[in-house]
């Protein structure tokens, strides 16, 4: 006899055409990138014909001063706005999730409002406005932005592991004589540890990552990698962007494979 | 009992939720004492106000009109750092990435105690709920049980002039919530420490406490000690909530109470008024009809048997309201049985029966 409710019946695998969709969308994601690594080892300079394998390239890219003071002004940028967004958003998920806040959902919608205004838009205003304000071009203006469009990326796994954690605990603290810093630093932190953590790796990649907002605030001396590399295609495109390229995903692909790590760990 | 003084005095107390025509009143008008050293049990249906007056006397609420007093001291006001009282949680709340040793001596920790002090209590508090053994476990590592005993020790590691209890047996299964109730009266007695106790259950209630304030749409019903809850019910919630009671609607006349079908019982009150007969279903004998002796109550006819094991209870109909009874299986008011269908009458013991107004 069958179980009422027979769940191969419901395995994904028994839809027609399954196998095949997927297989395409996972070439077309992975393909180009591929691609792209596979030619950042290229023996020539040709960016479409392979002339042997070599690491002269990477050589080349670790020989070169500009994109060397590229990288270092991204990781440093992303380091500052990733921590800065991090404590930001961590206030604003205490209050949101543990206080009494006043229209939540307005709240909500402003935190996150940044999420979905197209990015070019809040590039030109950050221009326009940081000018006009007198702050000008550089690295300072670049934390300023960075911090703030990086905010909702570092609230929403910070507020997720708060609401998922018990109230109760903190109530439990202060029971047991545990002033509120104390309440704070020794049972709500800790708990909390692995939602900071993925909320400032993710507030980090999305600021490495940035090019729109970085191309219009960098000035001269604070360019970040990705502006840099778009300068490099413009003089021509060699294995070198290739070899810059393949590092930034090897990069990002640590990160979000610590970030799980960190998450299944703590679960 | 080295003090015979109040542990926890509440005046007045009260405690409202919202404003104006949403305002809901979760607990209004309550004064009590609640002595040192004495096992004081908060009992009620969910939503009676158990679990806010409790909360009141942590700090976790504070109330809005009304005082808390501890030892004389005034706590109204007062954050739960600054007051002498520890809660065992319901759902425990053990610190998840603390160890047990931790857990205990978490409270120890924030009053700055000295580490060898910490230490030394910490094993005290560990030996004394029996988890030798388990101190560097975390909480996950734990059974409920096990994880009820830490929650116990971290709560009395501090020394509480008061220790309160929110329904901490209910997370248990049945065995291991009977064992727990001799084990936490054998500690109350050790520690001499004044358990406020809150629970829906009365047979918990019944079997620990030393008083019970019965409470019910956030007021105290009836506080007394378990006999006097149990036998001498105030009203008709307690006779009702706690053990259950036969609630026969009657009339006062010349010679007692007249209920439709069960006679007079003898009672005294303002002829004419209106009041409620509560008769406990294990107080009543059951007998064939027609042996009807003065005092007994019906006639009435069996129309349910209902067979429970250690217990045979019946239904009879007849009167105004369905009446039941109970009968221990060992037959001590007669090894009588009945169908249904028979025609019974009753015969309440002594005092068994209580008028209550209305």
């Amino acid at each position: 006899m069958m179980a009422l409710l027979d769940t191969r019946a419901r395995d994904i695998r028994n839809l027609p055409g399954v196998g095949v969709t997927a297989a395409l969308a996972v070439a077309f994601l992975y393909a180009p990138i591929l691609f792209l690594m596979l030619y950042s080892f290229n023996g020539g300079r040709s960016i479409s014909r392979l002339d042997g394998l070599s690491l002269r390239w990477y050589r080349a890219v670790f020989a070169n001063e500009e994109i060397g003071g590229a990288a270092l002004n991204s990781v440093l940028l992303a380091v500052i706005a990733a921590s800065l967004a991090t404590v930001m958003a961590t206030a604003a998920a205490l209050a949101m999730v543990r206080m009494r806040v006043r229209r939540k959902a307005a709240a909500y919608a402003v935190l996150n409002f940044p999420l979905m205004v197209p990015e070019i838009v809040t590039a030109i205003a950050s221009l326009i406005f940081f000018s006009a304000v007198g702050l000008g071009l550089g690295f300072g203006s670049l934390v300023i932005a960075h911090t703030t469009f990086c905010i909702p990326f570092a609230y929403l796994p910070i507020a997720a592991r708060l609401t998922s954690m018990d109230a109760g605990l903190e109530v439990a603290a202060a029971d047991l004589y545990a002033r509120p810093l104390r309440r704070f630093a020794l049972i709500t932190l800790p708990l909390l540890a692995p939602g900071l953590l993925s909320g400032w790796l993710l507030a980090f990649i999305v600021s490495l990552d940035d090019f729109i907002i970085s191309s219009m605030l960098a000035g001269p001396g604070s360019t970040t990698l990705p502006v840099h590399l778009y300068s490099m295609l413009r003089l021509g495109i060699t294995p070198e962007v290739n070899a810059v390229s393949s590092l930034m995903v090897l990069a990002s692909a640590l990160v979000v494979i610590l970030s799980g790590l960190i998450s299944r760990r703590k679960t | 009992m080295q003090d015979h003084g109040d542990a926890c005095r509440l005046t007045g107390l009260g405690r409202t939720y919202g404003r104006g025509t949403s305002a809901h009143h979760a607990l209004g008008g309550i004064d009590l004492a609640i002595r040192a050293n004495e096992f004081f049990t908060l009992l009620g249906p969910s939503g009676c106000g158990k679990t806010t007056l409790l909360r009141l006397i942590a700090g976790f609420d504070q109330p809005t009109v009304g005082e808390i007093a501890i030892f004389g001291r005034n706590v109204a006001g007062m954050p739960p750092e600054d007051r002498p009282v520890n809660t065992v949680f319901q759902h425990y709340a053990l610190f998840p990435h603390l160890t047990v040793a931790e857990n205990v001596g978490f409270a120890l920790r924030m009053l700055g105690r000295p580490r060898a002090e910490i230490a030394a209590t910490v094993a005290r508090m560990v030996e004394l709920v029996g988890l030798e053994g388990m101190e560097q476990r975390r909480p996950d590592q734990l059974s409920g049980g096990q994880k009820q005993r830490v929650a116990l020790a971290r709560a009395l590691a501090p020394g509480p002039k008061i220790l309160l209890l929110d329904e901490p047996l209910s997370a248990l299964d049945a065995k291991l919530r009977q064992r727990m109730r001799s084990e936490l009266k054998a500690l109350q007695r050790e520690t001499g420490i004044t358990f406020v106790f809150v629970t829906h259950d009365q047979d918990e209630a019944l079997a620990m406490s030393d008083r019970i304030a019965v409470m019910q749409g956030g007021r105290v019903q009836q506080l007394g000690r378990p006999e006097e809850i149990y036998e001498a019910p105030a009203n008709r919630f307690v006779a009702d909530f706690i053990g259950g009671a036969n609630l026969i609607p009657a009339r006062m006349g010349p010679e007692g109470a007249m209920a439709e079908g069960l006679g007079t019982i003898p009672a005294t009150g303002t002829s004419g008024a209106e009041v409620t007969l509560a008769i406990r279903p294990e107080r009543l004998a059951i007998l064939p009809a027609g042996g009807h002796q003065p005092g007994d109550l019906g006639p009435l006819v069996v129309a349910e048997r209902i067979y429970m094991g250690n217990e045979l209870s019946f239904r009879l109909e007849g009167a105004a309201v369905p009446l039941h009874v109970t009968l221990p299986r060992g037959g001590l008011r007669g090894a009588l049985d009945f169908a249904p269908g028979d025609r019974v009458a009753l015969r309440p013991e002594t005092g068994a029966i209580r008028v209550l107004a209305s």
